[in-house]
This record gives C-alpha cells, structure tokens and sequence, in this order.
C-alpha cells in the first residue's frame, strides 16, 4: 500500500532534519542556559523540544498510516556515497514516537527526581539531549553509514550517564562494561556495513532492499549477517551480552526508563526489524535470531527472579522481554522465507512483536519510573528491606500494580494481549514447512510458557515484596511518604496508556502497526490484517495462560523453600565471571608485553622495528618473487671509481671501531666528501655542490658540539648482544642492497617510461630554464620544495628552542 | 656500476644500522648520518647511472640523466642536514642535563 | 669555543678577502641556478658557509657586527616570499605556485629572463641560510 514516495534531493536541512539534529543544538546551549537561570530547574527549558517533536511527528502520522513515506536526501559525502538521508516511513515512526514520546515524560519526571540544588544538571540534560538526537538519528537515518555513527553516539552518551554519579566505583565500572560491549558490537557492525556495500555498492537502506537479490546471492551473506547481528545482540542485551545491562542500572532512575529499557535498547531491536527484508528470507538468520532470543528471553526471566534489588529485577526483566521481541522478529521472518504465501501464520509473530515494542515501553516505562520513586522516597531499593507501601504510597501503588499486572500477562491489559499473541507466534512454529520444525518446533513454545512462569514469579515477588507485608519504618533513614504529584504525572499516563491499549488495542492497528509490518515485510503486505481482540475463545494460548498463572502462583507460596537455596542466595549473573576474567586478562596480558616490549632501551627497538621490517619485506619479495640482478645494462666503471669506492668502503667499516672525537669527524667528514665524488660520477653537478657545502658546514657543527661532549668509549656489549647486533646490521645491507639490484634490474626490464622525459622536454619551453635538476624543484615540484624548506624551517626552530628555551623546576628531558 | 654502488649501500647500511644499535648517544647520529647517504645513493642507483650528459640543457648531450632522482635526492640531503642538527642537538642537551651520553643509563624508571 | 687570543693577522687577513669571494660567488650560483648548477639550496648554503668561515677566524661578536639582525627573521620572511610567490599565481586564476616567465629587454643588460621562480628560489635561499646559521650559531653560542 505504499502510494507516493516523497522523496527529494535537498541542500538545506528539512523539518524532518531538524528532528535529528534540533536536540544536539539545544545540547549546546544548555550550559549556558544553565549558567544564568540557576533558580529555575533546567529541566523545564528541555521539556518543550521532546513535546514539540512529538506533536509534529503526531501531525505526520496519518499520511505514515496511508502507506506514504517520506525521504530527503542531503549529500555529506557523495564521493564514498554517505548522505545525511532521513527517510521516516512506519518503523522509523514508531520508534521515533516512541524516543520523543517517552522522552518528554522522562524529563518531566526527572524534574522532580533530580534536585536543581545538588546535582549536575547541566551534564545531565546534554547527555540526555545528546542521546535523544542520535537516537532519533539512528531511527531516521537511510544511510548506514550515518546510521553507525549515530548508533556510537547512543552508546558513548548511554556510558555517560551510567557514569553520572562518577564518584561511585560501580557507576564508572557498569559504564566501562556497556561502553565496551556495546562499542565492540558497533565496531563489528560497522564491518558488516562494511560487506553490505561489497554486495549491494550502496549504503542506502533502500536501494539495498530494492537490490536484495545482490546481497542474498553472495558468498559474503552470512558473515555480514552475523557481523550485524552481533552489533544488534551487543546493544539489545541478548544472551550473552546481556551482562552490561544489570551494570546500567547504577544510572539515575530517568535514564533506566529511557535509555535501558524503552529506547537505546531497542535500537538492537530496531536493526533487526529494519534488515528483516535483506536477511529475513534465510535459514540462518531465523535460527540465530530466534535461538538467541529464545535464550536470552527465558535466562533473564529466571534470572530476574534472583534478584533482589528492585532495578536489577526490571533490568532482567527487560532483558528477558527484549528476548521476546527478537524471537517473534526472528519467528516472524519465515513470512520472507516463504515468499508469495500471505499467511496469517507467519505474520502474526511479527504483528505480535511490534505491538509487545509497544507495549513494553509503556508498562516497563511506569514501572521504572515507580520503582524510582520508591528509592527516592525511601532510600532504597532492597526488597528484603522494603514492604507494606501499599497504605503509605496508594498512587504509587495503583501504578505499579497495573504495569505489573500487565506485565505478568493478565487481562484485560495490553501485556495480555501481547503475549497471547507471543504464545499464537511460537505454536505457529510447529506448522512450518521447514526441516524439522514439527519436532524441533515445540521447544518454541515450551520455552515461552516456561519463561512466562518465571514472568508471573518476578512479577508477584515485585508487588508482595514492596507493597504487601509489614511496614518496618526502622529499614529507613528517612520518613516515607508519597511522591509529589510531578513525579507521578508521568507513571501515571504511562500506567493509563497500559489500559487504554488493553482495552481497545485496535485504535494502535491500522494507525502504526500496520506501516510498522509494511515496513518489516514489504513483500507481503497488502493482505495482512490487524487485529486484535480480548477475547478468542477456549484455544490452546488461553490453556497456556492459565499454566502460566498456576505454576507461577504456586512458585510463589513455595518462595520460602527455595529462597534458601544456591540458586536465590547467590544473585550474581555467572557471565559477569567470564567478562571480569577476559578484562583482567586482558590488562594482565598487555602489561606484561609491555613490561618484556617496552625496556626503555633505543637498541631494543630498532631490534624490534629491523627485525620486523626485514621479515615482513624479505617475506613479500619473496612472494612476489621480486629478486633479480641485471649485468647487462650496467654502465662501466672506470678505475677511479675503483678506487674510490675501496676507499669510501674501507672508511665507512672504520667508523664504529673509532675511540677518538676528532678522528671520527674527520673521517665521517671525508666520507660525506666522498659522496659528492660519487655525485659528481654520477653526473649530478648540482648534488655534488649541495654535499661539499652540507658537509663543510656540518663538520663544523660536529666540531662544535663534540667539545661539550664525553670522550668516546670502546662500546662493551653483554654477550650475545654483539652477535645479534651484527647480524641484524648485516641482514639490514644486504635485503637492501639485494632491493637495490632488483628494483634496477626490473625498472630496466620492464623498461618504463621515466616521468623525467616530461622534465626534460619540457624545462625550457613550459619554465624557461635550463638547469632541469633547479626547474624541478623551484618551478614543476614547487610545492615540495616549499614544503621541504618549511621543515628546514621547523628543524632550525627545534634546535633553537632546545638550547635557548630552559625548562624552569625540575628538568627531566 | 650500478652492482659495485649497490654494495657500497649495502655497506652504508649495514654500519649506520650497527652504530644505531651501538650505546653511545653520538654513534647513534653517526648511524642516521650513514643511514641517510646510503638512501641518497640508492635513491640514484635505482634509476640507473651514468646515463647521458648532467641534466643541463645548454649542456650539448644525447640524453640527459635523470633529472628527478636528482631533485628528490638534493631536497633530501639538505632535508638529512636539518634532521641530524637536530638530533644531534638533542644529544648535546641530553649530554647537558643527565650527564651522560651512555644509552643503557638513559633508561627511563621501571615504572614507565 | 674558546676564543683564540692569539692574534693570527695571517688567518684574518686571508679569511676577509677568502669570505667575500665566497659571498659573491654564492650570489652568483644563486642567480646561475635556473640555468647552470647552482639556485636556491646551494646559494644560501653557500653564502652559510662564508658567514661560519668568519666566526671560527673571528669570534661570535664580529659576526654580529656583520650581520645585525636576528636570522630567525630570514627563516620567516622565505617561507613568507616562497608562499606569497605562490598565491600570486591564484589571484590570477592559475594553481598555486603556478610559475611564469618571460624575456625583456633591459637598458645596458641586454636581454634578460625573468621569470617568477626566482623569487621563489630567493625564498628558498633566505630559509636556508637562516636555518643553517640559526642551527650553527645557536650552539655556538651556548657555553653555559
């Protein structure tokens, strides 16, 4: 149903540009908004650019809903084919309604969570700002290349704000642990980029999926895929990457609800959806994607169910629901493999994928957002401290128990809903036409019901533990109470959005899942219906649903037996164990080669850097088979050159033996001398007059600063040193005397033009001038020549500030 | 010629590579001085030699030696002057303030 | 370096007359360079070598009464006339460092080329005589 494509080529920055780049510019500004309004909370000057990006991305979504897409083109740099391209069609809509809606409750809440007396709040909301525009960036992007640079930007603004309170080691680690995996996903991501151009020759996410056929049939396809897939895995916390997440909770509350669990971790998420159409159609990317959130969904439900912070709990239980979504992705993505069958069967996991997006970012979002209050409110986040807030903190409560609910999958709330849908998606599996799947195919939903028990668990230890019970004040340092109300207004709309889509979830069909899908599978689109429904009779979900809730309540009632054991006491993700070790073997490893690597001696490098480049070279000679010597072509020697060269020779071996100052200059003079011999052999009249003067002038610059200098000494090697001193220096004269041979004796045979016949016909009619050597330099390599005297330049003033300038103190050069 | 030149280099870089390796600061100057007329040389022989009359036009030859290689090198010598000054300044002022030119004494602390 | 207290009226005699033959030659390879060896790079190294010849026969403080000026000052104003040199070219809507001559008819000289790369070229010299008296005198000076 796509009607019109507006798509045009612009110069200036559109509106929808503006969206992208409007949140860094007021980014700027901050600080200095900050500077001069200290009595009014920064905040509120940030709050009206997220609304107003909201109501115009609103303004634009009828035409998104018909099917339109909209798509500019901006040229950054047209030589490699990156453009800044914004191209908003339905799943860039969602996710940018989703990252400027969320984002403007998240910021009214973090009015009142952040107090303008004792925290940094201009560092907060440039960071915040900062992410929000590349996030949308990454949402918008057409270009791939944009899109990853937008994408590091999301993962570099997320470690600062983990890091916020950087006074605290656990902040400052749990931000070096994201930074690192969500940056080495990125990197390979970039690779994977890097091979779509080898096949597609674009970087546009459009043209690529008009020349899918390029991709798909290349040898190239699965390490793309997989490079990719890590980049999407790393930043959506899937198994077993996962572990940064539980770390990022150590950020202010706003951010846990924004960046890690409705927005920066979806943009994995995002990926996935995005590149469905050029990788969908493969076996292997439906294996991948839906094993690997098949793992992470069920090992962040049971884990969750270890925890006992109230953040970490919602930190697993986002990573176990993120699970979710990337396997109904993966599930969904059969509907491309089996191309040209419109089928409910296979859609219905990605309808159910996109709208569970939804949904999660509603109720995970109140439930964040309460669980800050209560930390806020009472000083901690411990459910073995917490409980009875029922009576105390009633609003809070009542927000809490709906995103709960809801999230544990009861009706009539939209979690419900979705995971019906989710169970619809795995029993779908069984019937596919594929290898195997009508055995293999019920793991799918066994797995879901299981971690769906461990759901329902997390969510009733969360509810009992805070608001059920006894409440004991002395667990608190302060007096608790209720929030005030500018903290609750955002839970709570959150918490109304969570019944409004339960209970009349087909106003969300037609307007946003639907483009949504059109984007996803844009081969099959003008059949899928949307629709949604509380009520399905007695079918095999519901059976599942009432599973869920026995199992799980009974799991519960039991929670005194097996919270004594291994399993509950010990809460910490067995994974960190693997990264804590990889990172300290990892600084151990390069301390210790830079312990044996770095001796601080100068002999030692150059070992190093000889050694290397003669095997590295002498390896591609080799290779290449690049040795020859040429006795043909050879000009004569006459035997004043004999002589010469026995002299320049006999000189050049004395030099290292000599013990005496003046000795060594003189014989070091005598050799430069020598060499303007051999210029003058060689019929280079202008070289032999630039080494007889160098050399005057440089014997004298010797002469005066041996003076100052130690006498000589006979150099006394450790043993060995000497032997391995000689024969680098030997094997260093011969590869290049043997380069020498080769590259004269191939230059002749291969029998190349010089470039030099240009100067040589030229110098007289182009540059007037007869002394070719002087044309060349002064006239047609002008700027080396300039260049060349510019580092003259630079030496001289070297010297001068060596001597002239003193350091004052302690000298240590 | 060009075979007795190519080992004249060879010669040119074995010592300047021997004398870098060596512990005094000032064979270490020595070393790049010899480094740098080696590349000179080899800058030349790899055009060949000795082929036409010196690149002067009113200089009445046949042909002309390569002009190029020629430029190349003259920028490089006077190039080479400036980088030995300055190490070889560098040398002085390290002489100056550690009292000593001894590379094995130069060393930085263990904790570098 | 020490000062030589003797006074050697030989050296000193030789090394006055010996200088300034140096120094007009080195003028001389100087403008030859275009179409004889000689130019930019070997004039200026020259005329160095004539200026270091007078300090070791002489002492530091007749050096500076033959040249009262700091020689950083050259360094700068070649590069200065080099570049300028260049960027002439550009406003007549040729590439940098575009060169151009041309032969005239002077009174008395006869026919003479001029051609932009000699400007050029005498930046080239200034920078090279600066650098090679800056790196020389700089150390010589330092006896502390």
């Amino acid at each position: 149903m796509k009607h019109e494509v507006n798509s045009k080529e612009v110069v200036f920055l559109t509106a929808l540009h503006w969206v992208t780049v409007s949140p860094f510019l007021l980014a700027i500004l901050i600080p200095i908004i900050y500077k001069y309004t200290k009595r009014i909370h920064t905040g509120w000057f940030v709050l009206p650019l997220p609304l107003i990006l909201f109501i115009f991305l609103i303004s634009n979504l009828p035409d998104i809903s018909n099917g339109d897409v909209m798509h500019y083109s901006m040229p950054w740099v047209p030589s490699l084919g990156i453009n800044f391209d914004v191209y908003l069609d339905g799943l860039s809509m969602l996710f940018a309604l989703l990252i400027t809606g969320i984002g403007t409750l998240v910021i009214l809440y973090s009015i009142y969570y952040l107090s303008k007396n004792s925290e940094k709040l201009n560092q907060f909301y440039v960071y915040i700002l900062m992410f929000m525009g590349a996030m949308l960036g990454v949402v918008m992007s057409d270009n791939l290349i944009v899109l990853y640079v937008f994408w590091e930007v999301t993962s570099v603004s997320s470690s600062l704000l983990i890091s916020y309170w950087y006074q605290r080691e656990k902040s400052i680690q749990g931000a070096l642990k994201s930074m690192y995996i969500t940056v080495f996903g990125g990197l390979s991501m970039l690779g994977g980029f890097s091979l779509i151009y080898v096949m597609a020759g674009s970087f546009s996410i459009r043209e690529i999926i008009a020349n899918v056929d390029l991709v798909t049939t290349s040898s190239l396809f699965v390490p793309a895929m997989l490079l990719i897939l890590l980049g999407a895995f790393t930043k959506s916390a899937q198994f077993p990457f996962h572990i940064w997440l539980p770390d990022a909770m150590e950020a202010p509350t706003p951010v846990s609800a924004y960046l890690h669990s409705a927005t920066m971790v979806k943009a994995g998420i995002y990926l996935i959806a995005r590149l469905t159409p050029v990788f969908g159609g493969s076996p292997e990317w439906f294996w991948i994607v839906s094993v690997a959130g098949l793992v992470t969904l069920l090992w962040g439900s049971v884990s969750a169910v270890r925890q006992k912070d109230l953040k970490s709990i919602l930190a697993f239980s986002t990573i176990s629901q993120l699970g979710l979504i990337v396997t109904l992705l993966g599930i969904g993505s059969a509907a491309i493999y089996f191309d040209g069958v419109p089928d409910e069967l296979y859609y219905t996991a990605i309808m159910a994928a996109v709208f569970h997006l939804i949904n999660h970012a509603t109720f995970k979002g109140s439930l964040f957002m309460t669980a800050g209050i209560i930390d806020h409110e009472t000083g901690t986040r411990d459910i073995r401290k917490l409980g009875g807030l029922m009576t105390i903190m009633p609003i809070t409560f009542t927000i809490s128990l709906v995103g709960l609910l809801s999230m544990a999958g009861i009706p009539p709330f939209n979690g419900f809903l979705s995971k019906e849908l989710f169970f619809t998606g795995t029993l779908n599996v069984m019937n596919y036409e594929m290898i195997d799947l009508s055995t293999w195919g019920i793991i799918f939903p066994v797995v879901a019901v299981i971690a769906s028990i461990f759901t329902f668990l997390y969510c009733a230890i969360l509810f009992f533990k805070t608001f059920t019970g006894k409440f004991k004040p002395e667990n608190y340092d302060v007096k608790v109470h209720e929030a005030p109300v500018g903290m609750l207004i955002s839970p709570a709309i959150l918490g109304a959005l969570v019944i409004i889509f339960g209970l009349f979830p087909n106003i969300l069909s037609y307007t946003i899942i639907h483009p949504v899908m059109t984007s996803i599978l844009p081969n099959i689109t003008e059949q899928i219906e949307v629709n949604f429904s509380l009520w399905h009779g007695f079918n095999t979900e519901l059976f599942m649903t009432f599973i869920v809730i026995a199992v799980g309540a009974l799991l519960y009632v039991l929670m005194k037996k097996w919270s004594q054991t291994q399993f509950y006491l010990n809460e910490r993700d067995p994974f960190n164990n693997l990264y804590d070790h990889g990172y300290n073997g990892l600084i151990k490893g390069s301390q210790a080669i830079t312990r044996v690597q770095m001796t601080g001696l100068l002999r030692d490098y150059f070992v190093y850097m000889y050694t290397f480049i003669i095997l590295l070279a002498g390896y591609t000679m080799f290779r290449s088979d690049a040795f020859a010597v040429d006795t043909v072509n050879v000009s004569e020697i006459s035997p004043y050159m004999w002589a010469l060269s026995v002299v320049f020779i006999l000189a050049t071996l004395a030099v290292p033996f000599i013990n005496n100052r003046i000795t060594v200059i003189v014989v070091v003079g005598v050799i430069g001398f020598m060499m303007a011999l051999f210029f003058v052999q060689f019929r280079a009249t202008d070289l032999a007059l630039t080494q007889l003067l160098i050399e005057s002038v440089q014997v004298v610059l010797f002469m005066l600063v041996f003076m100052h200098l130690p006498k000589l000494k006979k150099e006394v090697f450790k043993p060995g040193f000497s032997l391995v001193n000689m024969g680098i220096s030997i094997a260093v004269g011969a590869f290049v005397t043997i380069m020498a041979l080769s590259a004269f004796a191939m230059g002749s045979e291969a029998g190349f033009d010089t470039i030099a016949e240009y100067f040589i016909a030229n110098s007289k009619e182009l540059a007037g001038g007869y002394n070719i050597v002087n044309v060349v330099l002064v006239d047609f390599r002008g700027l080396d020549t300039l260049l060349e005297i510019l580092v003259l330049a630079i030496a001289a003033l070297g010297v001068v500030s060596l001597i002239k300038l003193r350091f004052t103190g302690r000298e240590d050069v | 010629m060009e075979i007795l030149i190519s080992i004249i280099i060879g010669v040119l870089f074995t010592v300047g590579t021997y004398m870098l390796l060596m512990r005094s600061l000032l064979r270490v100057v020595i070393g790049t001085m010899f480094l740098s007329h080696g590349a000179h040389l080899l800058l030349l022989t790899m055009a060949g030699l000795q082929r036409g009359g010196p690149p002067l036009l009113g200089f009445d030859a046949e042909a002309y030696a390569d002009p190029l290689p020629q430029a190349m090198v003259l920028t490089a010598i006077v190039i080479s002057f400036g980088v030995t000054s300055l190490i070889l300044v560098l040398a002085y002022r390290t002489y100056k303030v550690h009292k000593t030119d001894d590379l094995n004494q130069l060393r930085g602390s263990k904790d570098e | 370096m020490k000062q030589l207290k003797t006074n050697n009226v030989m050296l000193h005699t030789l090394v006055r007359i010996v200088s300034f033959v140096v120094l007009a030659f080195s003028i001389y390879l100087f403008f030859a360079g275009h179409n004889n060896p000689g130019g930019g790079f070997i004039g200026g190294l020259m005329t160095a070598a004539a200026f270091v010849l007078l300090y070791l026969s002489f002492n530091m403080k007749t050096l500076k009464k033959a040249l009262p000026f700091n020689f950083d000052l050259l360094i700068g104003g070649g590069l200065l006339i080099a570049f300028l040199t260049g960027v002439t070219s550009m406003l007549f809507g040729f590439p940098f460092l575009t060169q151009f001559f041309e032969y005239v008819q002077i009174p008395f000289m006869g026919e003479v080329e001029l051609t932009t790369a000699l400007p050029f070229d005498l930046g080239v010299y200034l920078v090279v005589l600066g650098a090679a008296l800056t790196i020389i005198l700089t150390i010589a000076e330092d006896d502390k």
